[in-house]
């Protein structure tokens, strides 16, 4: 047999560690959400909160506040530059929050600021990006309405095939559609919309005992409040590729859960000794480690390197990623499991046996 | 075992078919004689990748809805006059409401008549004013008013297309959206800034006549003649940019653009370019009369609401031509020519989203996607075999099939390769290798409980392949929502993950088990597999 990461007979009590690693979450989360309320919610890229981005590519290393300087001569609304991608790339992107000036015109203002020292050589636009209010305010409210229905979807799906109960998550679904219908009619901010999907997608689960697709859900949700904290905390932005990174994430934090909660399916199903649920979830963790490591490393390794030689465009892309596949490895063994536990077919106050 | 036979050749055509759509996208294949024989083209590659402009243009239905209603209401007040029925200028309240005054009480059936006739009209209300007036509030039909809007929206669509013929430009996309948007696709385009001003400009062209009697200084004051509006002339500077001084004009248009049937482009005696328009038949004939009755007279010619020239008329121009000067530079005259031939836009357009990208950035994007893309595939493949010995030499043989298979799908679907997309293979190939190395560690469990090497491979791909199945809907579930409710590049990004979640697990777990069926087939029973 090859090499081996995790020992055959590892027996570590995760179940037992529960409490530290909720902790650990809480802290983790209660910083991420703190970031965003300090900095007044999530800091919205073009895409969302409209405005004109240029992307700048210079032959040699310029100071970021001299390009600013320079570009200051006419007044361009909340005008920051910023470096992009690696250090050494010399890319630069200037971005402005108003999309009432022509691209023809920043096009001239940047072209003014950058020839007089580094020459009409020296540098090159790449890039220029403008998107208007209307659809920057068309696109959130779509990139919402997404995440909301990937997250109803797949507690559907998960809550059918795990517990052969697609009639009850059926009448889950509808309900959930009638809520978010109801309050809809109010003329609700989107965002909080789906806050409330969210609150009333978990408390249905659990008023339904549907335990693996709330389990499912807390995980989900545990991993894109996280990535979306640690990108305020990071002072990153949000465009639309962030929002693919996250419902990619929410894909693969699944399927990590799913892995281990069908070893955990199967182990129940044939547990003959009585064992409590407790020790059946540990045992189903500690028998799919192995694989949920090496699944991680290898998307680890690959995620690293787009995100190392990708280039200046997908940069944060993969750093959202990288972060969403640690997390999403995490809550599936330490935030799916324990709130299968909670909830699940055994008692809560089950005590567990190391 | 029987069926081993059977699965091979389902391998090997899925192999080949891969194989043909896949290598006219190999650099060098396309051109050469191999490349003419297979069926696939190279793939698409998005405007993020090959460069090029992106623009959502939402038409200004607003702006189009007042103008035919004003266009029907002059219809109906001369339609009115034949009947011997006297109204006076419509008032345009709303993009659906119009207010028409009758002079004479007595005629209301008979105007009334007219409506319903000869206008997609409803009469929302009649109220009497002072004298024997009349006043009428006339709203259009919702499904004539929806009728219009899709025409505006089809035409000023024709337009753009028609104008970026002119232009040139290979391989253009153009599509209606949702909210009276358009969506234009411009691939390579070197100066964007040029295409965005021809594809924007109305050019709404019209020939009113000056009213060189009226004061433009209590004009400037909003002070006006009944049937007068004030405008303004561009002057051109040295630099390129114009300075406008006010006129005043003749309210109604004598002449518009749309009996025009070609502009070019010529240069008078000193260099100057100017842009010679010709009129159909029934355009020359109203010129004619328009320029015989006011000889000694300025005209002015105005674009889009601003006068180019003013020329006094010297006599009766006959032979329907006329010029638009106003010191153009060359380029300026050519684009103007372009869209005057185009014809107008029936409303104006405003750019509600534009994304260019440089060729330079696209082919940097490839490279570094590729690049990222081999060296992670490197890593992935080495540690693999370093983990599973020849177990992972198997999955890497897969690997590499399965990224085959992708790009041969994408070509035989006409999907897009966007950046994101590019992206989307990069992290299949790390999540491709998950089913195997589910089926793996399976495998190692039933080893360590004692069965044989035949028995512990039958044992690990049946119980893995329903895990990595439920596993793998919900990416594709999140994926599918992503293609949805996504834009171009994000599109591209989902079609590459499904892509690749359903190709690997045609490799992984269909694939790879004919290989190890092959490396068993003619062992003992208690030989030793690598894995």
């Amino acid at each position: 047999m090859g090499l081996q990461i995790i020992k055959p007979d590892t027996r570590i009590d995760f179940v037992g560690l529960r409490k530290i690693a909720f902790i650990l979450s809480a802290v983790i989360i209660l910083a991420g959400l703190g970031s965003l309320v300090i900095k007044g919610g999530p800091k919205y890229g073009i895409d969302f909160a409209g405005g004109i981005i240029v992307q700048v590519k210079a032959d040699k290393a310029k100071d970021v506040g001299e390009i600013k300087d320079a570009m200051n001569g006419v007044e361009l609304p909340g005008l920051v530059v910023q470096t992009l991608g690696l250090e050494g790339d010399h890319e630069y992107l200037i971005r402005t929050s108003s999309s009432d000036i022509s691209s023809q015109d920043i096009r001239n203002r940047v072209n003014e600021a950058l020839t007089k020292d580094l020459g009409a050589d020296g540098y090159s636009i790449q890039r220029l990006e403008m998107v208007g209010p209307k659809v920057g305010a068309d696109l959130r409210a779509k990139a919402l309405e997404a995440m909301f229905y990937a997250v109803l979807l797949i507690a559907v799906y998960i809550s059918g095939r795990f517990e052969q109960r697609w009639t009850v998550a059926g009448i889950m679904a509808a309900a959930l559609g009638g809520v978010i219908y109801g309050v809809g009619l109010t003329g609700l901010d989107m965002g909080w919309l789906t806050v409330i999907a969210m609150v009333v997608t978990i408390a249905m689960c659990w008023y339904l005992k549907l335990n693996y697709a709330l389990g499912a859900v807390a995980a989900l949700i545990h991993d894109v409040i996280i990535t979306v904290g640690i990108f305020s905390i990071l002072g990153k932005e949000f465009d639309l590729t962030i929002i693919a990174a996250l419902l990619t994430i929410i894909g693969y934090s699944l399927n990590d859960t799913i892995i281990v909660f069908d070893r955990i399916r199967e182990n129940t199903l044939a547990n003959k000794s009585n064992a409590s649920f407790g020790n059946v979830i540990n045992r189903s963790v500690n028998q799919t480690l192995s694989r949920t490591i090496m699944t991680s490393l290898t998307t680890l390794v690959v995620v690293m390197c787009l995100y190392v030689l990708g280039g200046s465009v997908i940069h944060d892309f993969a750093l959202a990623l990288l972060i969403g596949i640690v997390v999403g490895t995490y809550s599936s063994i330490f935030v799916a499991s324990p709130i299968l536990l909670g909830f699940g077919p055994g008692s809560a106050a089950e005590e567990v046996e190391a | 075992m029987q069926s081993l036979r059977l699965r091979i050749i389902v391998t090997l055509v899925v192999l080949v078919l891969g194989l043909a759509y896949m290598l006219p996208s190999v650099p060098g294949v396309s051109g050469s004689a191999l490349g003419k024989i297979l069926p696939g083209e190279p793939v698409n590659l998005g405007l993020d990748l090959k460069g090029g402009i992106h623009l959502t243009l939402g038409v200004d239905m607003e702006t189009a809805m007042r103008n035919n209603l004003a266009r029907l209401g002059d219809d109906l007040k001369s339609a009115a006059r034949e009947e011997n029925i006297f109204v006076l200028r419509p008032n345009i309240l709303s993009d659906s409401r119009v207010e028409i005054v009758l002079l004479k009480a007595d005629q209301q059936k008979g105007f009334e008549k007219a409506v319903a006739d000869y206008t997609p009209f409803d009469i929302e209300s009649v109220e009497p004013m002072d004298g024997s007036k009349v006043k009428y509030v006339l709203a259009v039909q919702p499904t004539y008013k929806k009728e219009m809007a899709k025409l505006t929206l089809d035409q000023a669509i024709k337009t753009i297309r028609n104008r970026i013929d002119q232009f040139g430009v290979a391989e253009p996309d153009i599509r209606k959206q949702e909210g009276n948007r358009i969506q234009v696709q411009l691939p390579g385009l070197q100066d964007p800034e040029r295409a965005i001003k021809i594809i924007g400009q109305t050019a709404h062209l019209e020939f009113k006549m000056v009213d060189d009697t009226a004061d433009v200084a209590k004009a400037t004051e909003g002070i006006l003649a009944p049937g007068r509006e004030l405008s303004v002339v561009l002057h051109r500077q040295a630099n390129g940019s114009y300075t406008e001084t006010p006129i005043v004009l003749k309210k109604d248009a004598v002449l518009t653009g749309e009996y025009i049937t070609d502009a070019k482009v010529q240069l008078d005696s000193w260099n100057q370019a100017y842009v010679s328009i010709t009129f159909n038949s029934r355009g020359g004939a109203i010129f004619a009369n328009l320029t015989g009755e006011n000889v000694n007279k300025r005209m002015a010619i105005v674009l889009d609401g601003k006068v180019y020239s003013a020329p006094v008329i010297q006599e009766k121009i006959t032979g329907g031509r006329a010029s638009i000067t106003g010191q153009f530079t060359r380029e300026e005259a050519r684009d103007l020519a372009v869209v005057l031939r185009a014809g107008s836009l029936p409303a104006p357009v405003e750019i509600l989203e534009q994304r260019t990208v440089g060729p330079s950035l696209g082919q940097e994007s490839i490279d570094k996607g590729i690049m990222s893309a081999l060296i992670g595939m490197g890593m992935v493949l080495g540690f693999m075999i370093i983990y599973y010995g020849f177990a992972g030499f198997v999955a890497d043989v897969v690997l590499c099939l399965n990224i085959m298979l992708i790009l041969g799908g994408l070509v035989a679907f006409g999907a897009t390769l966007t950046l994101p997309g590019i992206a989307g293979i990069i992290l299949t190939i790390g999540m491709a290798v998950d089913a195997n190395v589910i089926i793996f560690e399976r495998i190692r469990e039933e080893l360590r409980r004692g069965l044989t090497v035949r028995a512990a491979i039958a044992e690990g791909y049946g119980r893995a392949t329903l895990t990595i199945l439920d596993a793998n809907v919900t990416t594709v579930i999140a994926a599918i929502i992503l293609y949805q409710f996504g834009t171009g590049p994000i599109r591209g990004f989902a079609v590459t993950l499904t892509l690749g979640i359903i190709t690997s697990m045609f490799t992984a777990i269909f694939v790879s088990r004919i290989l190890f069926d092959l490396y068993t087939k003619n062992r003992a029973d208690n030989s030793k597999l690598s894995i």
